[in-house]
């Protein structure tokens, strides 16, 4: 009793918002995905109606290529630009300032408001002589003007994600370059290996866990990430860019199909559960905890 | 007399310096070509701001402070009037300064717990975060709405608030938790001797000792909270509500390619925040490099 009185005031406030805001809400997800609720908040149970449903959505094939192209090559970018951005700054270019200013350049996407990051790739997009790609095709070119949010809309989608992941991977990677004891570096100068020698051998090597690390983390975000699509192509046009989440919300917020947006992103709340549970195994339970004071 | 011999080791020297610094011409050249168009995109939401024309949609032409005439005077463009930015930005401050507060109070407290004292179910607590943590917030987000509506706190700025906090608690616990751990015992044993109950060690001698941590979590407690978009948009409907990010992104359906100056000004405005912080935290990172301590 004594020792409840001690903790009260120090996880109370913890539990109670993390129980109803965090707990409940994993609970409800997965019961109102078996329910036909819409905008009347009524609860009537139809079984696995939703998830047959889903089976026979004439563009849940698309929705769901998409999302595998989405999180594909977003991560090829995230993580492989962001590893060589990491390199360059820390292994290539020696002075700390210069480096400096590279990996703030970069940090500025992550930092920008969701809405301004959106709003400039819509006027870099625009599709009048106004807009920064048309005018540079036109001067380099001549072309004509083009639509490009019609026309490429998930290389758009992958490239405004991928600009914003590669900052992580980039300060992720740095820092675990910067680790490595420079003992190995003299060594490798020492047999005279090259620059390529000594990432291949060195570096890439030392990254394994961080890399492996980066690459789970970022699949489970990209999945459930959807604001700058949201915000730039809006899944547009028609279901060119629509991803799995992005579905569940328009399905709950623009439809009113409660039930059948939480058994949408029920699928997703299993993906997300089933990758933690491969990460805790992977990098075990004290690394995880640990996390934060090692990579930054 | 011997010129001839030194101008041909000189060469040699010269071509050797040359292979070695290739690699790093090539790299120089690849980090300045995949910044540029950053840099472009951030001059042109500079640049566009303040002038009323552009040429090739970027050089100004004519400096105008007229895209700025949202913070004195309504916006109307056709029949449709924007309502005022202040009030917004009322609403915005106080949305990512309650997040600030609340997260840090209740993260300082639950990260004291799990750092400093054992108790049963303090490894499933941990455990139970951590995979929480993976849980994606927006896909949880009709069972939030659906939660916000039973408490009576949907279209209220504190629902969105506690939506929040309740998501970034476990990085935020965890982090906190890992302050707290490097804090030697000696400092809380005396304040115990000394009389101190818990509580009182927590707030007189241990929180001193941790303010860098606590301003690194607390700036961007606010800076998250300040760019808040996906529930603000989803949860508040009243335009007395909103935040600055709904405005902005209304501002955008509406004047898209109509009038970019108003738009650049007004991102700039609601981007005020994120850019101090970069200008402040460039200068003590540069301080550090200068100073020759490593990070």
């Amino acid at each position: 009793m004594h020792r409840f009185v001690t903790l009260l005031p120090f996880l109370g406030p913890f539990l109670v918002l993390i129980i109803l805001f965090f707990f409940v809400p994993v609970l409800l997800t997965a019961i109102l995905s078996f329910t036909g609720m819409d905008y009347t908040l009524r609860w009537n149970f139809i079984g696995v109606e939703n998830y047959l449903r889903l089976f026979h959505d004439a563009v849940i094939l698309q929705v769901a290529l998409n999302t595998l192209k989405y999180v594909f090559f977003t991560l090829i970018f995230n993580v492989g630009f962001g590893f060589v951005l990491a390199v360059m700054t820390t292994y290539f270019v020696k002075n700390e300032n210069i480096s400096l200013i590279f990996r703030t350049i970069w940090l500025l996407p992550r930092m920008t408001p969701a809405v301004v990051y959106a709003l400039l790739w819509i006027w870099f997009l625009d599709p009048t002589e106004y807009g920064m790609l048309n005018a540079l095709m036109s001067f380099l070119a001549g072309a004509p003007p083009q639509n490009w949010l019609l026309e490429h809309p998930m290389t758009v989608v992958v490239l405004s994600n991928g600009m914003i992941g590669a900052s992580l991977g980039m300060v992720v990677f740095s820092a675990a370059i910067k680790s490595i004891p420079d003992d190995y570096y003299r060594a490798a100068m020492v047999d005279g290996a090259s620059d390529w020698a000594i990432i291949r051998y060195i570096i890439v090597p030392f990254l394994k866990w961080p890399i492996m690390f980066m690459t789970i983390w970022q699949t489970l975000s990209l999945l459930t990430s959807y604001e700058y699509i949201l915000l730039i192509t809006d899944g547009g046009p028609l279901y060119e860019s629509e991803v799995w989440s992005l579905l569940a919300y328009h399905k709950a917020f623009a439809n009113f199909e409660f039930g059948y947006g939480a058994a949408i992103s029920m699928v997703l709340v299993i993906i997300g559960t089933a990758i933690t549970l491969l990460m805790l195994r992977l990098f075990g339970y004290q690394d995880m905890i640990n996390k934060g004071r090692i990579n930054i | 007399m011997n010129n001839g011999k030194t101008e041909i080791y000189l060469r040699t020297t010269w071509i050797e310096k040359f292979r070695l610094l290739l690699p790093r011409l090539i790299v120089y050249v690849f980090l300045v070509l995949t910044a540029l168009p950053l840099v472009v995109a951030y001059a042109w939401l500079l640049l566009s701001s303040f002038s009323a024309e552009q040429a090739f949609g970027l050089i100004p032409k004519n400096f105008t402070l007229e895209n700025w005439r949202f913070l004195w005077s309504q916006v109307q463009i056709g029949t449709k009037v924007f309502q005022s930015i202040w009030p917004i930005t009322l609403n915005t401050i106080l949305l990512a300064g309650s997040i600030t507060v609340l997260e840090l109070i209740i993260s300082l407290l639950a990260g004291f717990a799990l750092s400093r004292i054992n108790f049963a179910g303090k490894d499933l607590i941990m455990k139970m975060t951590i995979l929480l943590h993976a849980f994606p917030g927006v896909a949880l987000l009709i069972a939030l709405y659906y939660v916000l509506n039973a408490v009576g706190l949907l279209d209220r700025l504190i629902g969105v608030v506690l939506v929040k906090v309740a998501l970034e608690l476990p990085m935020a616990t965890w982090m906190i938790k890992g302050f707290f751990d490097e804090i030697p015992w000696d400092v809380e044993w005396a304040a115990y001797v000394d009389g101190c109950t818990r509580l009182q060690a927590w707030y007189k001698v241990i929180l001193p000792q941790l303010k860098p941590g606590i301003a690194a979590v607390a700036i961007f407690a606010f800076l998250s909270g300040w760019s808040e978009f996906i529930y603000a948009y989803t949860f508040l409907f009243s335009a007395e509500n909103y935040t600055l990010s709904v405005y902005l992104k209304n501002l955008i359906g509406d004047f898209k390619y109509l009038d970019y100056g108003l738009l650049t000004a007004s991102a700039l405005f609601y981007m005020l925040p994120t850019i101090v912080f970069f200008l402040l935290s460039q200068k003590s990172l540069m301080k550090v490099s200068f100073g020759g301590v490593k990070g």
